[in-house]
């Protein structure tokens, strides 16, 4: 049972494709939607959905969602 | 963004009054209970000590020198004899006292759980030295650190320090403490608590800048300013106090004959009773609602209310003052229907017509008219009530005034007239759950005593007639009205937000009206003039092109604007077609013109703009209407009558049901039943069983739609969608089918059985709630029990759930209530903190949808033409 292959859930469906920003998206975020870091959304750093990614605080991630009116849309969030 | 704010608010600290602080901020000290001495003056060091405040007109602080509008009071004080419990502190003392040492002070823990402690907690709770802007940890609660302690220095019996034992300390309640049997003076407490130091108090989860906790007991008590205990003067000239100058006036007069008795050199069993009493004085006095404690009464018996009722519950400052206001200018009174007026006005009555202003400012071009109004004065409509001088001085029309008024009148004056056809209002409907439960009306004055409306507006208000009442509010000035008029009138709110569908549209009557209109009625020339001539239009073009007889659909496509084009769906998935202004094909119904899926009526909004479209849907309303008067058009039992060998298939079908479910009963009793996956045998009777039923039951409505007469009334009502459908009427005519309770037929009861008629365990149809019969045949005893049940049931649950689901809807809305979309297209909370990036993930904007979705054939089409 203990450790045979352990179910990556970022290959589910269900779960949407979250991305590391580098510096620069990040600050270009930032500047379009005229906000701080701390006005962002924000997620967990041991959020299961970024456990891969490996971040620290105040980095900044993606998150593509699909929508059924839209297709796809974006979504960011702050890592604490 | 512009940043404009010079000053943020950084932190807030909510603290104690420290002895210092209310002797420091305090302007008199109170000694004496008596209030007023002979002459009526205020006595100096009384309650009423003028130094204390200004509650009478005329008169100057004695402290500030301000009048009754600028002095907004000063605090005074007193000396308590003995100091006293704080009843609102009594949990904190308790639990400060059992983690502290009773001789030295210091926090009670053994070494180990001491360092523990010290790592884990560092500057707890509100320290105000935190400037930089980082994010703050979150604050513990005060008790929270305290609990920590206790709870391991409960089972220590020495302390580290000096060795002193110690003893186990219970609160009897309300506020006496026990240590080991014996009684703590508050005394003894306050000396313990002195005791501790800062250091140790931090460590208990206490600033001791703010909140040392020997301030918890009070050895001096700061008295409020009279402005907020102000006496009132009655007619008679008396004066009546205030309760919590009462209450003061107890705990003085208890204060004073404690000092007097402790000066004495009094026993002490009288300065204890008496401490005591004080005790308790001091405690209603802070709470008089405190369970073990009897609440200090008025004369005649009512409870004094105090400090902690002036602010708590539904009466409290909050609910009451803060969050809910009075208003002027509103009516209330029960709301009738009148279909001719228009969806966009409210009968108003002459009463409150009379009674409700609207300023008008005079000019040298209205002054005419406006003297009019003040000529009729209060008493004859249209008048007016008031009249206002440019000094701002108001003047009531009376008799007297009248004439004198109406003389002075000029230019700058502002005359408050009665209200008039054609001026605008704000009409509510409590619960104001959605935006359309406060719309902008024009004003229609009527006789009677009761608001008017279009019974089209009843479904955005959620109201009906049997009873309910609703609210007039009269905007006061010119942007208001403006505002109302542009952003809340009916016909700005035709789309709701919600799924982008109109929320108003024709509904039961018109409904019905306009499908027997457009199907197949036929009326003369001169006729169908007359028809449109009552609803209100007079295209003389279309009347001439008329023929000898002119058909329904002819009529309504007079209503129609001569370039709309329309394809859309009656209820029955037929064809509706609309072309350059001509019902070709199809009828009106509730897919076209109904309530929340009205096609039609959204198709005309969205061509023809809100003051079209409302007015063709007030025409349309009408007209359907009007057809039916001309028709006639009843409903009766005869209507369900079955032709007999129609009767004779239904009967059929159930017999054959029941026949069905009786092998199946057989079948479970001789074992032969093979379960269901997944289910128990008694189970998998019990789903075939009422599978059966169930399709017995759709099968007498399937009977029944076949013969479906098109000129049946109730059957007319059911294919239009104006009210009932066809399994209600099944259940009238033929058979009212299972009772079901949770999904599942009606349960037994504890003895096995569901009603005593039955044998225990009956499984056959009729024992758990089959109705065979129809409600125009009459139910059997047991039928009519087994539909009682069911009833009941039904009618707890709506009693029960919409107290339930209200309590949640208002919980949800103050919770995102200032959440909007910001300019940028985000979604932002009011420290402009992103919600979302865009608008519901797809920026769209609901109420320009249709049902949520973007029709992109129709636009196509719209765009490069039909094809």
């Amino acid at each position: 049972m203990e450790e045979q292959e352990k179910f990556n859930i970022s290959e589910h469906f269900l779960v949407p494709k979250h991305v590391k920003l580098t510096e620069e998206e990040k600050e270009t975020i930032l500047k379009t939607f005229n906000i701080s870091l701390n006005q962002l959304p924000q997620i967990l750093a041991n959020d299961p959905a970024i456990q891969d990614l490996h971040l620290q605080q105040g980095d900044v991630i993606k998150i593509l969602r699909k929508s059924s009116t839209v297709g796809e849309t974006i979504f960011y969030r702050m890592v604490i | 963004m512009a940043n404009f704010v010079y000053k943020k608010v950084d932190a807030l600290v909510f603290g104690l009054f420290s002895p210092e602080i209310i002797k420091k901020m305090a302007c008199a000290k109170i000694v004496t209970p008596e209030l007023y001495d002979k002459e009526g003056f205020p006595v100096d060091g009384g309650l009423m000590d003028v130094r204390l405040g200004v509650i009478d007109p005329g008169i100057r602080c004695k402290t500030c020198g301000g009048s009754l509008k600028e002095c907004m009071g000063h605090f005074g004080y007193m000396d308590l004899a003995r100091p006293l419990i704080h009843i609102k502190y009594a949990d904190v003392i308790l639990t400060t006292l059992r983690a502290t040492c009773r001789e030295c002070g210091k926090v009670l823990t053994d070494t180990k759980i001491k360092i523990e402690v010290e790592e884990e907690t560092p500057a707890p709770v509100v320290t105000a030295a935190s400037e930089e802007e980082i994010v703050l940890p979150p604050l513990p609660t005060v008790e929270e650190p305290v609990k920590k302690e206790t709870k391991s220095s409960k089972n220590i019996k020495k302390c580290l320090h000096c060795n002193a034992k110690q003893f186990t300390i219970k609160l009897e309640k309300p506020t006496t403490y026990l240590e080991d049997e014996k009684k703590l003076t508050p005394i003894d407490i306050h000396t313990r608590l002195l005791r501790i130091t800062d250091e140790d108090l931090e460590k208990l989860g206490l600033d001791p800048k703010y909140a040392r906790p020997d301030w918890m007991v009070l050895t001096i008590l700061p008295v409020p300013p009279v402005t907020i205990r102000p006496s009132i003067t009655l007619e008679t000239g008396e004066r009546s106090e205030d309760d919590l100058t009462h209450k003061l006036g107890d705990i003085v007069r208890i204060n004073q004959r404690l000092f007097e008795n402790i000066n004495a050199g009094a026993p002490e069993i009288i300065v204890e009773d008496l401490w005591e009493l004080l005790q308790y004085h001091v405690t209603t006095y802070f709470d008089n609602e405190i369970s073990q404690v009897p609440p200090a009464r008025h004369r005649s018996g009512q409870a004094l209310k105090t400090l902690t009722e002036r602010i708590k519950s539904k009466e409290g400052r909050f609910r009451h003052n803060l969050a809910g206001k009075r208003v002027n200018f509103a009516a209330r009174t029960v709301i009738s229907p009148d279909s001719k007026l228009e969806l966009y006005e409210v009968g108003v009555p002459f009463s409150v017509a009379m009674e409700l202003t609207i300023p008008e400012r005079v000019t040298e071009w209205n002054i005419k008219h406006l003297k009019k109004f003040v000529e009729n004065g209060p008493q004859k409509y249209p008048g007016s009530n008031y009249v206002l001088r440019p000094d701002g001085k108001k003047k009531k029309i009376t008799e007297e005034t009248h004439e004198q008024l109406l003389e002075e009148l000029q230019p700058g004056y502002i005359v408050e007239r009665h209200l008039m056809d054609g001026d605008i209002a704000v009409f509510n409907r409590q619960p104001s759950l959605h935006r359309m439960s406060i719309m902008a009306h024009k004003i229609k004055v009527l006789h009677g005593k009761s608001f008017r409306l279009n019974p089209s507006v009843c479904n955005p208000y959620a109201a009906d007639f049997d009873g309910d009442e609703m609210n007039l509010h009269i905007p006061q000035t010119e942007e208001a009205r403006a505002e109302a008029e542009i952003l809340m009138q009916v016909q700005t709110q035709i789309i709701t937000p919600k799924n982008g569908l109109n929320i108003i549209g024709c509904s039961t009557d018109s409904i019905t009206g306009n499908y027997l209109l457009t199907k197949n009625m036929e009326f003369p020339k001169e006729d169908a003039i007359q028809i449109l001539h009552t609803i209100g239009v007079y295209n003389q073009e279309r009347f001439e092109k008329f023929k000898k007889n002119v058909t329904g659909k002819e009529i309504f496509s007079v209503l129609l604007p001569e370039d709309f084009n329309f394809v859309g769906q009656t209820k029955n998935k037929k064809p509706f077609i609309v072309k350059e202004g001509i019902l070709i094909e199809g009828h009106l119904d509730k897919a076209t013109i109904g309530e929340e899926k009205g096609e039609l009526i959204r198709a005309l909004y969205a061509q023809y703009g809100q003051d079209i479209g409302i007015d063709l849907l007030g025409k349309i309303f009408r007209l359907g209407l009007e057809a039916l008067l001309r028709n006639g058009f009843t409903t009766t039992i005869a209507d369900t009558d079955l032709p007999t060998e129609i009767a004779e298939k239904c009967k059929e079908t159930i017999y054959n049901a029941e026949r069905r479910v009786a092998q199946l009963i057989e079948q479970y009793q001789n074992k032969e039943l093979e379960s269901l996956p997944g289910l128990s045998i008694e189970d998998t009777v019990e789903v075939k069983i009422l599978d059966t039923l169930n399709k017995a039951r759709s099968r007498v409505g399937e009977i029944i739609t076949e013969i479906s007469d098109e000129n049946n009334p109730t059957i007319i009502m059911a294919v239009s969608g104006a009210k009932g459908n066809l399994l209600n009427l099944a259940m009238m005519a033929a058979c009212v089918g299972q009772q079901a309770m949770r999904g599942k037929r009606i349960e037994n009861g504890y003895r096995h059985r569901t009603l005593s008629v039955f044998t225990k365990g009956e499984l056959l149809p009729k024992a758990k709630g089959f109705i065979k019969m129809g409600y125009k045949d009459g139910l059997g005893p047991e039928e009519f029990f087994m539909n009682a049940i069911t009833g009941r049931d039904s009618l707890m649950d709506t009693a029960l759930r919409t107290p339930k689901s209200g309590y949640l809807y208002r919980r949800l809305s103050s919770a995102l209530q200032d959440i909007k979309v910001a300019y940028d297209g985000t979604v932002r909370d009011a420290n402009e903190n992103i919600v979302q990036f865009i608008y519901g993930e797809d920026g769209l904007d609901v109420s320009k949808t249709e049902g949520g979705k973007i029709n992109v054939t129709r636009i196509v089409k719209e765009i490069v033409g039909e094809k």
